[in-house]
């Protein structure tokens, strides 16, 4: 059956991703030559305001630039209906314009910006219209996929871009200004998670918790690295670990680029994620030193979300109802953790009362039951 | 190789069997033995009746009880969840697996739709009972009005330490089988069908019933190494159950007519300075003999009970403050109690000693009439207050017996 799967989404790949072409690039990428300036769309965000120069374009290419006119780093996203990511920007640092390229068929969408990068994001309505093909069930599990590495291009992007903030301030010995980047560098890493761990000997590498080596193991890694900096507040022999630390990043993003998915693998990374929630975050043994625990709670709920949001289309088509319950259910998890915002991240889990924290183990019960019944959906 | 103790007390004799539940097949390995089921220990009992299986239903060896609270805010969820669990439970019961699929017969991408560890395990005499606790009458799911009397909070009885985290719940289930693998079984594959409208808030496993209901049983014994319930209420008592247990249509709320109302208490017992103490002692503090388990100063365990006995010193046989005395209905205006409870041992302290006492399951027509003043002079006056703790407590009504299939727990509270 999963082979059979597979054999047929390749087939059709390739007719899809030629009809889609690529999702997103950023400014510093350039802007195709081909984007011409009817598609063209000025946004000027600040900390409290997102100006979208249109409401509605024609469908095709579209090019947002978005300058970010505030104080804090913002992100610029277009979504369809339910929230799932058309294409995205991300770490507009202020002052910073960046061009973001959106494939988009006729319809109705949403674009936010994130200023702070948190919460639901200052939203306005943008309307497609114009001819746009509709896609066959198995084009559209096609485009599920292409649409899912587009996401994760996008993230590991800003992985390695956090990750070189991170790994220079450790290796320049400051302390406050890693610990700040621990938990931010981390958010990007767990939103991919399930698409790293597909190479087995480098998550480990980068994401193993000291409790997880066996007896003489080297231990590396982002938790290597929290621990020197929460507990031996001194990161002064950790220059090797940091080093070693953003090439592994930088193999894991180029080789989760490469990588060839599977609807099968969106829908069980999409459960995957929320596993690692309810094992790891839940219980706040993923961060025991920093109790950053929110953020990679946080960040493993968008990723599943965005997994499960690429495949959208599908699930509509197959289970309607489906679709409806985990929209519910994610609303309703990402509102039980919006309790927990503090400034632009989140309460410390050791801040959590038991209460606090079975509360969100039964959203994320609540939520991983019907994701669970995705994988069937999708594989019939 | 013999049969172990255990055995005795865990396969049933043929001759009472069918006083029981109405279940035929039942084991005759052992004629001679005291009966302690009234059917083979694997069979099932039938799920559907006027009453809820797991009452009168002569005691199973093991207990899985739960308590959940209710998180969805919506009392159309509530309902439906209250039909997809007795829709479980009419399969889980009769020894079938959860969902219709199965452990291994879905999907393969698929989670399976039961868990999967009771395959090739047998119905094991499986009852699930479902209770409603106080909580749910409040705001949230417009059912205050149908709050039956009975269902009164317990007042605060003296001495008793309960920890909030393991009282009270807006929903119970009770499970209870002669295999502790297919109660854990059924519970946990109810939590799971409840995801996001129930959350579990405690659960208890026990590992021996303590109380008989049916005078096919033998009396069994608590972990003190006394025999507990020997004139509890039994299913052969068909007037008191009709006064005592069963809610009936002119009581207050007639959509609990057929139902009842269950109290639980986790009793924390301190074994270990209970072991010190001596036998004369131990006998004197529950008012019978270990050994058998006749009252003070009466041969047999079924002897009747003078309490006005006197022994050669003048002095009662049943002291004033003995835990027998104070039970017993003849001191509770004939207040009975159908106990059900079970031993627990949850593994131990951290003080060098294991945690380890009764979990106390009693139901009733009316708790305001018969636990409530039976456990306010227990909690009062008890010698044996000084070897235990009650440390948790729930008030449930079980509404009555699901009808047949097209009838679910919970619809006459729900569709009036």
């Amino acid at each position: 059956m999963r082979t059979a799967i597979h054999l047929s989404f390749g087939a059709l790949a390739l007719a899809t991703l030629a009809a889609c072409g690529s999702g997103t690039t950023d400014a510093s990428a350039g802007a195709p030559a081909g984007s011409a300036a009817p598609g063209k769309v000025t946004v000027a965000a600040s900390d409290t305001e997102c100006k979208v120069g249109a409401s509605e374009v024609v469908a095709g290419t579209t090019t947002f630039s978005i300058t970010n006119g505030g104080s804090k780093v913002t992100e610029f996203y277009v979504y369809a209906p339910g929230d799932r990511v058309m294409a995205e920007v991300e770490n507009i640092v202020p002052g910073l314009t960046r061009e973001l390229i959106a494939e988009l068929p006729a319809g109705a969408y949403e674009t936010a910006c994130k200023p702070g990068m948190v919460g639901k994001g200052i939203r306005n309505a943008l309307k497609v219209t114009g001819e746009h093909k509709a896609l066959t069930s198995d084009a559209k599990l096609a485009e599920a996929v292409t649409g899912y590495k587009r996401y994760i291009k996008s993230q590991s992007d800003t992985l390695l871009v956090k990750t070189q903030e991170f790994v220079d301030a450790v290796k320049a010995g400051k302390v406050d200004e890693a610990k700040e980047l621990y938990p931010i560098s981390r958010t990007y890493w767990e939103r991919i998670e399930p698409v790293a761990e597909i190479f087995g000997d480098l998550d480990p590498a980068i994401d193993a918790r000291e409790a997880d080596l066996a007896e003489g193991e080297e231990w590396t890694g982002f938790h290597r690295i929290e621990k020197d900096l929460w507990i031996k507040k001194d990161v002064g022999k950790d220059g090797p670990i940091a080093d070693k630390l953003i090439a592994d990043i930088k193999t894991i993003v180029q080789k989760s680029n490469a990588a060839e998915l599977t609807p099968l693998n969106l829908a069980n990374g999409a459960k995957e994620l929320l596993d690692e929630v309810a094992t790891g975050k839940i219980t706040g043994e993923e961060d025991i030193w920093s109790h950053t625990d929110l953020w990679d709670f946080d960040a493993n709920l968008e990723g599943s979300k965005a997994a499960v949001q690429a495949l959208r289309p599908v699930l509509e088509e197959r289970a309607p109802d489906l679709v409806k319950t985990l929209d519910e259910k994610f609303a309703a998890a990402e509102a039980a953790l919006d309790r927990h915002q503090k400034g632009d991240g989140w309460q410390l889990h050791d801040e959590l009362s038991k209460a606090e924290l079975k509360a969100l183990s039964d959203a994320i019960n609540a939520l991983a039951e019907p994701i669970s019944k995705i994988a069937p959906v999708i594989a019939k | 190789m013999g049969l172990s103790r255990r055995g005795l007390f865990g396969l049933g004799a043929a001759g009472a069997a069918a006083v029981g539940a109405g279940v035929v097949g039942a084991n005759t390995l052992l004629h001679d033995a005291p009966a302690a089921h009234a059917t083979s220990t694997s069979d099932p009992y039938p799920f559907y009746g006027e009453h809820q299986a797991g009452i009168v239903t002569p005691a199973q060896d093991r207990l899985h009880f739960v308590a959940f609270d209710v998180i969805t805010d919506k009392r159309a969820e509530l309902a439906e969840l209250l039909q997809e669990w007795t829709a479980a439970a009419a399969r889980l019961t009769q020894g079938k697996e959860a969902g219709s699929f199965g452990a291994v017969g879905g999907a393969p991408e698929a989670a399976p739709d039961d868990t999967g560890e009771a395959l090739g395990l047998p119905a094991s005499g499986l009852t699930l009972t479902v209770g409603f606790g106080p909580s749910l009458f409040d705001d949230r799911y417009g059912l205050a009005d149908r709050r039956p009397a009975p269902l009164a909070d317990l007042p605060k009885f003296p001495g008793e330490q309960l920890v909030r985290e393991i009282s009270g719940g807006d929903l119970c289930v009770q499970a209870c089988a002669h295999d502790p693998q297919v109660a854990v079984h059924a519970i946990r594959n109810l939590a799971r069908i409840g995801f996001g409208k129930v959350s579990v808030r405690w659960s208890q496993l026990g590992f021996g019933r303590t109380s008989s209901t049916s005078r096919a049983q033998a009396t069994p014994r608590n972990l003190l190494g006394f025999k507990d319930g020997t004139d509890n209420l039994k299913l052969e008592d068909a007037d008191l159950l009709r006064d005592q247990l069963w809610a009936s249509p002119q009581d207050s709320s007639a959509w609990m007519a057929g139902g009842t109302y269950l109290v639980t208490r986790k009793i924390r017992m301190e074994i270990e300075t209970w072991d010190r103490t001596s036998l004369a002692e131990q006998e004197q503090i529950f008012g019978r003999d270990k050994g058998e388990g006749a009252p003070l100063g009466a041969r047999a365990e079924f002897d009747p009970i003078d309490f006005a006995a006197k022994g050669p010193s003048g002095e009662p046989y049943i002291k004033d403050d003995a835990h027998v005395r104070l039970a017993h209905p003849s001191s509770n205006g004939d207040a009975h109690l159908l106990r059900r409870g079970y031993n627990y041992v949850d593994g131990s302290d951290g003080l060098g000693r294991l945690d380890a006492g009764l979990f106390f399951i009693a139901y009733q027509r009316d708790p305001r009439k018969q636990f409530v003043p039976v456990q306010m002079r227990l909690a009062r006056h008890d010698a044996l207050n000084e070897y235990i703790k009650h440390i948790s407590s729930g008030l449930f009504a079980c509404p009555p017996g699901v009808r047949d299939a097209g009838d679910y727990w919970g619809r006459t509270l729900f569709e009036a």
